[in-house]
Parts: C-alpha cells; sequence; structure tokens
C-alpha cells in the first residue's frame, strides 16, 4: 500500500515535470534553442492564475480565470519571442543559453515585485477532496494533474505528427532554408510555437499551484524537468514526459529508502548517469553534423 | 591608423601587436601596481575582488570562449580548488607549494571530468555541468569530515616570505598576490593562444568536423582545453576562498556557475579582455545599484527602499540587452570604437557585420 502510495504521489510530480520539459522539447523541436527559463514561466503561469483567481486580488471565478490566464501565458510567450529572441535568431547556442538563463533571472525578479516573496497558493474547488478506492486515498488534485497531462501530451504529440501546422514547425527546425524555400512562414511558425509552449507552461503553473504553494524561487524545478527532458531524449514529447515521470517516481523512494542527503541528489545523479551512458537520452535523435 | 607592414609569418603570432601596444600593457601593468597608493582600503578589497573573478572568468573563457565548450559548472571547480587549498594548508604545506598543487589537483580532476563530457556537446554538455555545479553542493555536505559540511571551513591567512598576508590584515599586500596570480595566469594565456594547441582550441569551436579534417585531435584538445581551464579556475577558487575567510557549501553554489558565465557573455565571447571587462561589471554592479538606489532615493523625496532580487533583476536585463545589440560584448564594442577612430572617416556600417546563419538540426526525425 505504501509502496503504492509513493507511486502515485511521484506519478503527479512527475507529470509537473514532465510538463515542463514538454515545454523544453517543443521549443527544442522548433527551433532548436533550449529555453532555460521554461520552470521561471511556469512559476510566472501560477502566479498569473493566482492573480485572476485568488480573492485578494481579482478575485474572478476559477473557469474564467483559468481562460484568461492562459491567454496572458500565451501573450507573453509570443511577445518574447517577437521582441527577444527572433533578434536572437543565428547567435551562438552559448549565447541563447544565457539569454534564457537571464529572462529567467527578470522573471523572478519581476514576479517578486507583483507577488511579493512569501509562498502563495491557489484558491480551487478541488483541493482537500479525496478518492479512495481499494483501502488506497488519492488527492482529487493528484489525478487531475496526472489525467490532464496524459491527456495534453497526446494532443501535442498528434499535433506535431499530424498537423500541417505541426509539420511545417518540424521542418522549419530540420532545415530553416530549406522551409523557407518551401514557403513555411518560419518566423510565424517560431512566433506560435513560443506562444504554444507559454500555454503550455501555463497548464503547468496552474495544476502546480493545486496542489502546493509557490514562491518566486518555484522556477528552479525546472532543472529537475531537465534531467526530465534528457531522459525521455529532448526531441521527443513523449519521451519528456516519460522522463518526468522517471525523476517524479524516483525522488519519493529515494527520500524514502536512502540515508539522508543521498535523497535529494538522485534525480542528478541519474541525469548524470544518462547523459554518461546514453549521452543522447533513452530515445536517441542525435547524428553527426555534417559541414 | 597604425599599418604593419609584415615581412615574416612570425609576426602573426606576435605577444604585442607592435610597440605602442606593449607600452599601452606596460602602462596598464604599472598602474595596477600603483593601485594601493591611489585608491582607499574599500575599493582595493573590490579591485581584489574584480582580479579575482577575472581569473576565474579567464579558466572559463578559455573553455567557452575558445574551444567552443559552454560550462554551467564552474562553480564545481572553483570549490574545488578553494577546498583542496584550504585542507592542503591546514595540513602544514606552504603556500608557494599548496597554491600552485591545489591548482593542478583541480586541473587533473577537470581532465577526468572531460572524459566523459567528451561524448557531450552544445547543451547536454551545459545541462551535465549544471548538474554536477548542484551536485557538488550536496557532496560538501555529505564529505563533512573534511569539508567541514554546512558550517564550512576556514581559510588560514597566507605566510610568504616570512610575512602574514590575509584580506582584513594587509590588504594591499592580498591584492599584489591577486595581481601576481592574474599577471601570470595572462601572460600564459596569451602565449597558449599564440601556439598550435591554442588555435587548435579555436578550431575546434569554429567547427569541430573541419578542425579534425585539418588533423586535430578533437578529444585531446578538448581534454587539454578542460584540464587548463580547472587549473586556471582553481586558482580563482583559492583566491576566493582566501578572500571569504570562511566559506561552506552555498559560497560555491549553482548560481556562482551562472554568474561566470554571464560574466564572460558580458565581457566578450573569445578575447581575453572580455574576461576583464566581465569582472568588473560584477564586481561593481552591487556598489553601482546601491549608490544609485541612494540617489533615486533622494530625488523622489522617500528613503532607499530595499528591493530584494534586484541586483540579479537588473544583471539580467544587462544580460539580455547586451545579447541582443552586442553579441560580441563589452569587448567587441571596444574594437568597433577603436577601430571607427583608427580608420576615421573611412568606417562603414556593415564592417562587423556577421554573416546570416540559417538553422539545421542536428537530430534524426
Amino acid at each position: 500500500m505504501e509502496i503504492f502510495q509513493l507511486l502515485v504521489s511521484g506519478l503527479a510530480n512527475g507529470c509537473v515535470y514532465g510538463l515542463i520539459a514538454l515545454g523544453f522539447v517543443m521549443i527544442y523541436k522548433a527551433t532548436e534553442a533550449v529555453n532555460f527559463a521554461q520552470g521561471d514561466f511556469m512559476m510566472l503561469g501560477a502566479f498569473v492564475m493566482i492573480g485572476f483567481n485568488n480573492a485578494e486580488y481579482l478575485g474572478l471565478p476559477f473557469a474564467v480565470s483559468i481562460v484568461a490566464a492562459l491567454v496572458v501565458m500565451g501573450a507573453i510567450g509570443y511577445l518574447l519571442d517577437r521582441l527577444i529572441l527572433r533578434r536572437v535568431a543565428g547567435e551562438s547556442q552559448t549565447s541563447v543559453i544565457i539569454l534564457t538563463i537571464a529572462l529567467g533571472f527578470v522573471i523572478r525578479f519581476v514576479v517578486g515585485l507583483i507577488w511579493g516573496h512569501e509562498p502563495k497558493s491557489l484558491e480551487n474547488p478541488i483541493i482537500g477532496q479525496d478518492i479512495a478506492f481499494g483501502g488506497i486515498v488519492l488527492g482529487l488534485e493528484d489525478v487531475a494533474v496526472i489525467v490532464i497531462t496524459l491527456l495534453l501530451t497526446l494532443a501535442l504529440y498528434l499535433f506535431f505528427q499530424r498537423s500541417k501546422l505541426g509539420l511545417a514547425m518540424q521542418a522549419a527546425s530540420q532545415n530553416q532554408l530549406a522551409a523557407y524555400y518551401m514557403g513555411v512562414p518560419v518566423k510565424r511558425i517560431q512566433g506560435f510555437i513560443w506562444a504554444l509552449s507559454g500555454i503550455v507552461a501555463g497548464i503547468a503553473g496552474i495544476l502546480f499551484a493545486t496542489k502546493g504553494s509557490v514562491d518566486p524561487t518555484t522556477g528552479l524545478i525546472g532543472i529537475k524537468a531537465f534531467a526530465a527532458a534528457v531522459i525521455g531524449g529532448f526531441g521527443s514529447l513523449p519521451g519528456a514526459l516519460l522522463g518526468g515521470l522517471i525523476v517524479g517516481i524516483i525522488e519519493p523512494f529515494a527520500s524514502r529508502y536512502m540515508p539522508a542527503g543521498y535523497s535529494q541528489i538522485a534525480p542528478y545523479a541519474l541525469l548524470l548517469l544518462v547523459l554518461i551512458f546514453r549521452p543522447s537520452g533513452l530515445f536517441a535523435q542525435q547524428r553527426n553534423k555534417k559541414v | 591608423m597604425r599599418v604593419h607592414f609584415k615581412t615574416s609569418y612570425n609576426q602573426d603570432i606576435r605577444l604585442f601587436e607592435d610597440k605602442w601596444t606593449l607600452f599601452v600593457y606596460s602602462l596598464l601593468i604599472i598602474l595596477s601596481f600603483l593601485m594601493p597608493y591611489i585608491l582607499d582600503v574599500f575599493y582595493l578589497g573590490e579591485m581584489t575582488n574584480v582580479l579575482i573573478w577575472a581569473i576565474a572568468g579567464l579558466g572559463l573563457m578559455l573553455l567557452t570562449g575558445h574551444t567552443g565548450q559552454a560550462s554551467l559548472g564552474h562553480a564545481a571547480f572553483l570549490a574545488l580548488g578553494c577546498y583542496s587549498y584550504a585542507i592542503l594548508v591546514q595540513k602544514g604545506v606552504p603556500f608557494l607549494i599548496a597554491f600552485p598543487l591545489s591548482s593542478v589537483i583541480t586541473g587533473v580532476v577537470g581532465m577526468i571530468v572531460a572524459i566523459p563530457a567528451l561524448r557531450l556537446r552544445g547543451i547536454y554538455l551545459a545541462i551535465a555541468t549544471l548538474a554536477m555545479s548542484i551536485l557538488v553542493d550536496d557532496v560538501i555536505v555529505l564529505a563533512e569530515p573534511f569539508t567541514g559540511g554546512v558550517s564550512g571551513i576556514f581559510s588560514e591567512p597566507i605566510f610568504l616570505f616570512g610575512m602574514e598576508i590575509d584580506r582584513w590584515g594587509t590588504p594591499i599586500a592580498f591584492y599584489y598576490v591577486a595581481l601576481v596570480t592574474i599577471i601570470i595566469v595572462t601572460f600564459g594565456y596569451a602565449n597558449i593562444m599564440r601556439s598550435p594547441l591554442g588555435r587548435s582550441f579555436v578550431a575546434v569551436r569554429d567547427s569541430e568536423v573541419s578542425a579534425q579534417a585539418m588533423g586535430v585531435n578533437i578529444a585531446r584538445t578538448k581534454m587539454i582545453s578542460f584540464g587548463l581551464s580547472c587549473a586556471i579556475t582553481g586558482l580563482a577558487g583559492a583566491l576566493m576562498g582566501l578572500f571569504a575567510g570562511i566559506f561552506n557549501n552555498e559560497t560555491f553554489s549553482v548560481v556562482i556557475s551562472i554568474q561566470l558565465l554571464m560574466m564572460i557573455v558580458i565581457g566578450g565571447l573569445g578575447s581575453i579582455h572580455g574576461a576583464f571587462f566581465g569582472a568588473i561589471i560584477i564586481g561593481f554592479l552591487p556598489q553601482f545599484l546601491s549608490i544609485s538606489k541612494e540617489y533615486v532615493g533622494d530625488f523622489i523625496g522617500g528613503s532607499a527602499v530595499a528591493i530584494p532580487g534586484l541586483e540579479f533583476g537588473v544583471f539580467g536585463m544587462i544580460l539580455i540587452a547586451f545579447i541582443m545589440f552586442e553579441p560580441n560584448g563589452i569587448y567587441g564594442r571596444w574594437v568597433k570604437i577603436r577601430t571607427w577612430f583608427e580608420l576615421f572617416p573611412f568606417y562603414r556600417k556593415g564592417m562587423f557585420k556577421r554573416q546570416k546563419s540559417f538553422l539545421k538540426t542536428e537530430r534524426l526525425q
């Protein structure tokens, strides 16, 4: 029973990691850049939702706030691409990495200015409700997180594999110049993917905030989401979710069965092991670069 | 404008382009030796801090700026240098042996770390080094018998030529220790960059495949680059420990790694000058912010308000502005300004324009 309980809480955490990792992977798939600020994006999404929903701020109804928060997050994602990232296209990867890390710093600073540095939690209708079957008690919010994440991953996967826009996105990253020649509006597509990743970050943030409290440093769990994305292979959406689940499940088990001090390094140790022995993740997509 | 008439190939790799450059740099060195007589004690301490950061920046510049391997984990090597130096000194090893030895230890560990890192490139390397930096934080806590864990350990004052040197008691002597170290490191660095090894670093950065085709041993070059970079960083770490006096696992957190990388990007990736420019920004930004906050406070009539996280917020914005408008950093801007004056009035707008590059994936689909 105890193992099952650990498993479920791990799965729910893992889903949040997986959602952040989805954000990385989407942007990586379409623009070959890695958004190191995705964790802070998620934190921002949570705070935007709190700003719309909680009684001390705007106090809108829950459903309205969700829509409003996702629209705002999409707009922020689009504007970031339009105003900042589009201008650095063609810079070295190091520059883009640093740029997104700096973005994360700025987001943390701005959120701290607006909402303060104390932990806040989202007032929501499903908190504290349990589902019990067969002697196992599940928090409703955990179940909601797992279900929504699975649906979202499936939708995004189908979108990338089947829809015309999704294929155009893949084309834009596989060979930008050729995509231009084929009439793919590369710039507009990149703006769209950033907006989409903003929305995914918003969803992740809302789910995270229903599970517990958030503060401006919450975005640092983005580093664990890296582990998820790397384990999954950094180019595969289902891989990212699977990686997130693996990291999420390892954590509670490590803290239960390993001595204190060793348990919190488990996800990073796993990340390093994967990078050493299988550098391109479990679902490898790397090949040698041609000149 | 100075025109160089080159009569031999060796002129291309001279350490100083001409006598004027030699004169300027000699002047700079003399001026930095006279600093203790110009600045008061507080600013001398800040200068020492800048020099130490510049050493660390040089270490990372060798790896990221010249070999093209982005590392988000150099705080780990700072920590290694710092702890190995402090532990060696505690065991009774004199400064003149312990200081270089801590650098050698860090360099050797860096080379060992490079072996698995050789298979990684780009973002994967950045993420692996980031994870390493986080791990080291926990490892320091776990290795408490050696490192003192969370409570930390002291770095004892330096005993050199019968003199006791520490940051608070004898700030001038400590400044000279940092200054001599950085001059030796910079001189060595500049010489490496003239040698075949240095040019193979740059070749690996610009295109691994082309470098390999030209006969550069990629694995060996990257390993040496890692080793040298970590050795320099180890020196900076030892000095940082001496500067801080007491340190624990949080002194070298992952934030320091990120700050280091940001520093060399602001300074200008791929130039020795960049490490110095970046260190000046890092070193003086907190002072500048607190002074400007006072001015703003006076201006709007209220008292200076404390805004948590302001430093990092401003730092992030400066960085974003640099990457957007001057990707070559302060050094790149300096080169442009200098060229403008040298060529006056013939400077053209497009002189430093780079060819547009289009993106191509490295993934299989």
